[in-house]
């Protein structure tokens, strides 16, 4: 779950390190009296997609009533789909350098990293292809925590003027309280700023939160809904259901993650666009399996279903019934093409005896017919419009 | 022989009195594992089907002598109970439980270490050694014994694959889920290294998925000796960069992760990657028949 700026800004200045000063507004006047004893200001939509700035969600104001205007203009804009409801109102920094500093997992070490760069203000991701000798790497053992020694040596190997060094200790050692405080698997400020006073300063701040432990951190549970981007994931999250939107238009629903991932590999392979990822998961009963059905239904790009399901802890009885159920309850109003293996598969063929439905045992056939459907259906669609 | 378990298992079962660890226990016995205690805080003295219920790991170990432990703690306990088990010098821990949170991951993995132990999972189905013991769930009727060795990151692949090879008469050795997390306990590489010294395994079947950069570290490993041949799939190999395919360790990150590397680091040491699990199974036969005539 990703933070929004101003939050992290608030957990880094609670935990001692240097950010801009300034606060979050959701009207125009709020942004004002913020903006009043500040000198000049930046006012930042926080909504949490890339590219704010060009999209014309952040603005620069030299005196509260521009900070007004700027805020007026942001407040309830639409940034690639998401509506603004707040901003952050803060002072704006003279900078004279730019670095980065980024807390994450190293999977393959089975440890939390730190990355320090002198190329800041940009995606790291593009410095690790193309510079990758200007990251400066320190892991962290999870025992002890990341020690100021460690800070300071990379620091120093990363470039930092020895003038830094106190404010970087705040800085870093402020990152990595909050991060492990928050569960945090990103922590990341960028960029770390160094003033033309000679200052380090946090101007940036993103964390992404474990979405497996925030049950032990209510404050942001509330806040999920908001992190949400999309309808139907928020639907589907309301239901229990494993769901990624993606961009195409056959609908997919297996058990497992891997399985899940391999069908939309043979949708592919057969000329097919995948609408999104559905996982139901292991054991799921009929009324599991309805549900999953009517959140691709809730997609209007969906034109037709493929599920998958291999039966280990699933059972095929459940899955017929929760097919028949779903059709009853459901205006399942695309093709819908089911391959059944595994536990009580037999039973789940009899259940689906003389409906609609017929189970394939071969998932590349089942495919390939639902994608026939869809095609007939479209000609369909296109002769009554001519 | 076969890796990590066999009739010499005598199992431990953490969490065995609730649903899934009662319903589990059951099912392991039908297939023949040695469940040999069962540990709840504060059910001492009950018995599942017959085993005996501990307060602790500690009184556990003293009295019936486990040599592995599975774990059905819900996500919040679930680090608490890798670490009992550690400490307690278990040898073989298997995690069961989805949703560890993964800085508790980092440190269960650190402890683990120390204490000399061996993690499975989190998040994993178990493992099962053909005709011999399972730990975990998998379901009990899809195994054959025989020469080929499975390891996966996915559960119901691994269901599948079992399924696809067993249904053409190709038994296993051992079939191991290692888990979908970020930070597992044993990865492939780790697998690989057993099955490599197992002379009941001839040919070994990796699943992998899109994330992380395990299967090019197992490539790597595999380039580096002359063990048992390899046949390897990719799931997710269309999924799109940047979205977290159900698994918490399914997803490309900053370049990293994606299918196209890792199946290019499988061809470059002479590992096929398979687009169907039927040609899994395919390739199987083939490397088998290829040993039997050398």
């Amino acid at each position: 779950m990703l933070l929004q700026e101003y939050m992290g800004k608030d957990l880094l200045r609670a935990a001692g390190v240097p950010v801009p000063a300034g606060a979050v507004a959701e009207t125009a006047g709020q942004a004002e009296g913020i903006a009043r004893g500040m000198g000049p200001v930046a006012v930042k939509a926080q909504v949490l997609v890339g590219g704010r700035g060009k999209a014309g969600g952040i603005k620069l104001a030299d005196t509260p009533r521009e900070a007004y205007e700027a805020a007026q203009r942001i407040l309830g804009m639409d940034l690639k789909g998401l509506t603004v409801r707040k901003v952050l109102v803060e002072e704006q920094q003279k900078i004279a350098k730019e670095y980065y500093a980024g807390l994450t997992l190293d999977r393959s070490k089975h440890r939390f990293i730190l990355m320090l760069s002198s190329m800041g203000g940009v995606d790291i991701e593009e410095v690790a292809v193309s510079h990758p000798e200007a990251i400066v790497r320190t892991w962290i053992d999870p025992a002890y925590g990341l020690q100021t020694w460690q800070i300071n040596q990379a620091m120093f190997d990363a470039g930092f003027e020895p003038s830094a060094m106190k404010d970087l200790r705040k800085i870093l050692g402020g990152l990595y309280r909050v991060m492990v405080d928050t569960d945090a698997l990103l922590a990341e400020v960028n960029p770390l700023a160094i003033t033309e006073e000679g200052r380090a300063i946090a101007a940036d701040a993103k964390f992404d939160l474990d979405d497996a432990a925030i049950y032990r951190h209510p404050e942001f549970a509330a806040f999920g809904a908001e992190s949400i981007t999309d309808p139907i994931e928020a639907y589907a999250a309301e239901k229990s259901l494993t769901y990624v939107r993606l961009e195409g238009d056959v609908g997919i629903i297996g058990n497992g993650a891997g399985l899940v991932m391999m069908t939309l590999d043979v949708v592919k392979s057969v000329g097919g666009q995948p609408a999104n990822f559905l996982d139901i998961g292991g054991g799921a009963r009929a009324d599991v399996i309805r549900n999953a059905i009517e959140v691709l239904l809730k997609d209007p790009n969906v034109k037709g279903m493929v599920i998958n399901v291999f039966g280990g802890i699933t059972r095929g009885d459940e899955v017929a019934r929760g097919l028949l159920e779903a059709a009853k309850t459901l205006d399942l109003r695309v093709p819908v093409a089911i391959r059944l293996a595994g536990t009580n598969e037999e039973e789940g063929r009899k259940i689906l005896e003389g409906s609609d439905f017929t189970p394939a045992s071969d998932l590349v056939e089942a495919t390939k017919a639902v994608m026939e459907q869809i095609e007939e259906q479209g000609a369909v669609t296109a002769g009554g419009h001519a | 022989m076969s890796i990590l378990i066999d009739e010499n298992t005598r199992l431990l079962v953490q969490a065995i009195t609730g649903r899934e660890g009662s319903l589990h226990t059951s099912r392991m016995r039908a297939y023949g594992t040695n469940v040999v205690a069962g540990v709840t805080p504060g059910k001492a003295g009950q018995d599942v089907e017959g085993v005996p219920v501990y307060n602790t790991i500690r009184d556990a170990v003293r009295e019936a002598k486990p040599n592995a432990s599975v774990i059905f703690v819900p996500g919040p306990g679930a680090a608490d109970a890798v670490m009992e088990a550690a400490a307690n010098e278990i040898p073989l821990i298997v995690c069961i439980t989805e949703h560890m949170p993964v800085h508790d991951a980092a440190k269960v993995y650190r402890y683990v270490q120390e204490q000399n132990c061996r993690l499975i999972g989190p998040n994993c189905p178990g493992l099962v050694s053909a005709g011999k013991a399972k730990i975990g769930i998998m379901p009990n009727q899809l195994f054959k014994q025989g020469n080929t060795g499975v390891v996966s990151r996915s559960g119901t692949l691994t269901y599948e694959m079992t399924d696809e090879l067993t249904s053409r008469g190709i038994g296993q050795s051992t079939v191991i889920g290692i888990g979908g997390d970020p930070i597992i306990g044993t990865t492939f590489t780790d697998t690989l290294k057993l099955f490599d010294e197992d002379p009941e395994t001839h040919v070994v079947v990796l699943i992998g998925e899109i994330g992380g950069t395990d299967e090019e570290e197992a490539a790597e490993y595999i380039g580096s000796r002359s063990g048992k041949p390899v046949v390897a799939f990719i799931s997710g190999r269309t999924a799109p960069a940047g979205k977290r395919m159900g698994h918490a360790g399914a997803i490309i990150t900053g370049g990293v992760g994606g299918p196209d590397h890792k199946v290019q680091a499988f061809n470059e040491v002479g590992v096929p990657v398979a687009d169907t699990l039927g040609e899994v199974a395919e390739r199987v036969q083939e490397m088998l028949a290829a040993g039997v005539s050398r």
